[in-house]
């Protein structure tokens, strides 16, 4: 019997909280705006008792991860938190934790990448990491951030996966605002997520096992083959977590989340906060007879591509919101509106596509911004026509 | 030791390695380029070859240089460089130099 209550909650205290309910054996972290509120939160759970693991307080993000990639390896359920250049400061890490297939879960407060200096959401952080070999989960709201973290143990230790996880949120908006969160009591939590136990370990001294050997070109494609196996088995273990979810706490998780997309003529796909403001737009345009419709995206490593491309049957026209720029792409368009033409090729989907590039460095996306991009869709829907692939929502143009 | 040419399906997952030592099975020989051989007659087993070689593949046995391990010798060329016994013509070369030469490998 999950018993439930509403605590106002910073975002990143909603991570913080799902941490010290899951009680990992080692946290590696460094601190960087805006994640610092949580392992600035959970080295005070580890300095007052409230958790039994051992903090390690490194010197650089290369450190943490490097120390949670050998506190994996020793077979301990390791957790760590990190945001922009720090993530950037984990990248040979990033890639040795998915090839070892250590699950780790690691929250992600995205924010702008440097230069010039900036601290503000947006996604080019864990975008830049998307082939590193990790599961993305993005979340629109501190609730999510609380409910993506949990399930990331469950999705990441899942023997079929063995994967380490990345849960998103947006810097700021979602990481320090302060919102009603439903939290569970810890009981229920240390239920669902149960025990893990490692089928190989480094402290297993009768079994002496050697992690990350020499691999050479009689074997190293295998290995990889083997990754890119378990990724693909990673969308089913998301789609089942994300329903015990949902029947144990009463709030189920799928790939994304449609709304108002039954009958929806054009539609609009994002991620993260922005989803509200897109939501909130849609439902009014909805009362005008507009026939649009939402794909909030969580999923988006392994991305969802013939799940996206199934729900967007019947759907003239796309607008792809991005908050990052890949640059020197087609028409420097964004992650997600490259993912998802790819999808839709590959469907031989008709559906016309368009992309808007949005709130880098924490530029605010306001209503009149997503009532644009609707409205310009609405005419490449009836026109058949587009005429600008990649445009910019709040740009001074 | 993972079984000779497993499928990806087969091979252990990540690359571990289950067996411990299992590098003694590896044969890191057919990397050499350049073959070291050793003049039994004039080798006075100081055994400072032995003490450098970086790949344990001087065999020693009772005290005295026995052979090179060319399973694993990968012909760095260390020992010949650091033997400190002059030949005036080697017994396998026939040139003079040291007790320990680099001579081509034959493929």
């Amino acid at each position: 019997m999950v018993v439930s209550t509403k605590r106002a909650l910073e975002g990143a205290h909603a991570s913080a909280h799902a941490m010290r309910q899951i009680n990992p054996d080692v946290v590696a972290a460094y601190p960087i705006t805006p994640q610092t509120a949580i392992v600035q939160t959970y080295s005070q759970y580890v300095a007052d008792g409230e958790v039994d693991t051992e903090f390690i307080a490194v010197e650089s993000e290369h450190a943490a991860m490097s120390a949670c990639i050998g506190a994996a390896a020793a077979g301990g359920r390791v957790m760590t938190a990190t945001a922009a250049n720090g993530l950037a400061l984990m990248w040979e890490e990033l890639y040795i934790a998915a090839s070892m297939r250590m699950p780790i879960v690691m929250s992600c407060v995205n924010r702008a990448l440097s230069a010039p200096l900036n601290i503000h959401c947006d996604h080019s952080d864990s975008m830049g990491a998307r082939d590193a070999g990790w599961i993305h989960i993005f979340s629109e709201t501190g609730q999510e951030a609380y409910d993506n973290t949990i399930q990331a143990v469950r999705i990441a230790e899942h023997p079929d996966l063995l994967l380490p996880v990345m849960v998103m949120q947006d810097g700021f908006i979602t990481g320090h605002a302060v919102e009603l969160v439903e939290v569970a009591d810890d009981a229920s939590v240390q239920r669902f997520i149960g025990s893990y136990s490692p089928a190989h370990s480094l402290l297993d001294i009768d079994h002496p096992t050697t992690f990350g050997a020499w691999d050479l070109y009689d074997y190293y494609f295998e290995h990889k083959r083997q990754q890119t196996d378990a990724l693909s088995k990673a969308m089913k273990v998301i789609l089942e977590v994300g329903q015990e979810f949902g029947r144990e706490f009463g709030r189920p998780y799928g790939a994304f989340e449609p709304y108002a997309m039954d009958d929806a003529e054009i539609a609009v796909i994002v991620l993260s906060s922005t989803a509200g403001t897109c939501r909130t737009v849609i439902r009014e345009l909805r009362q005008k007879g507009l026939k649009v419709g939402l794909l909030k995206l969580r999923v988006f490593r392994p991305f969802p591509a013939a799940e996206l491309a199934e729900a967007l049957k019947g759907v003239k026209a796309v607008a792809v919101l991005d908050r990052s720029i890949s640059f020197g792409s087609m028409q420097g368009s964004g992650p997600v509106f490259l993912e998802l033409c790819a999808a839709l090729y590959a469907a031989g989907s008709k559906t016309k596509a368009i992309n808007y590039i949005y709130g880098l460095g924490g530029r605010d996306v306001l209503p009149v911004d997503v009532e644009r991009v609707i409205h310009e869709l609405k005419q490449v829907a009836d026109s058949g026509e587009v005429t600008s692939l990649v445009s910019y929502l709040g740009l001074r143009e | 030791m993972p079984k000779p040419n497993a499928s990806w399906k087969e091979a252990n997952i990540a690359g571990l390695v289950l067996e411990p030592g299992s590098a003694a099975e590896y044969e890191t020989g057919t990397w050499r380029v350049q073959r070291p051989v050793h003049d039994a007659d004039k080798c006075t087993h100081c055994m400072i070859c032995w003490v450098y070689c970086p790949d344990s593949s001087i065999i020693v046995k009772d005290g005295r240089w026995k052979e090179f391990d060319y399973f694993h010798c990968k012909g760095c060329g260390i020992c010949a460089s650091v033997c400190p016994v002059k030949v005036e013509a080697h017994q396998v070369t026939g040139k003079p130099g040291k007790v320990i030469q680099m001579t081509d490998e034959k493929k």
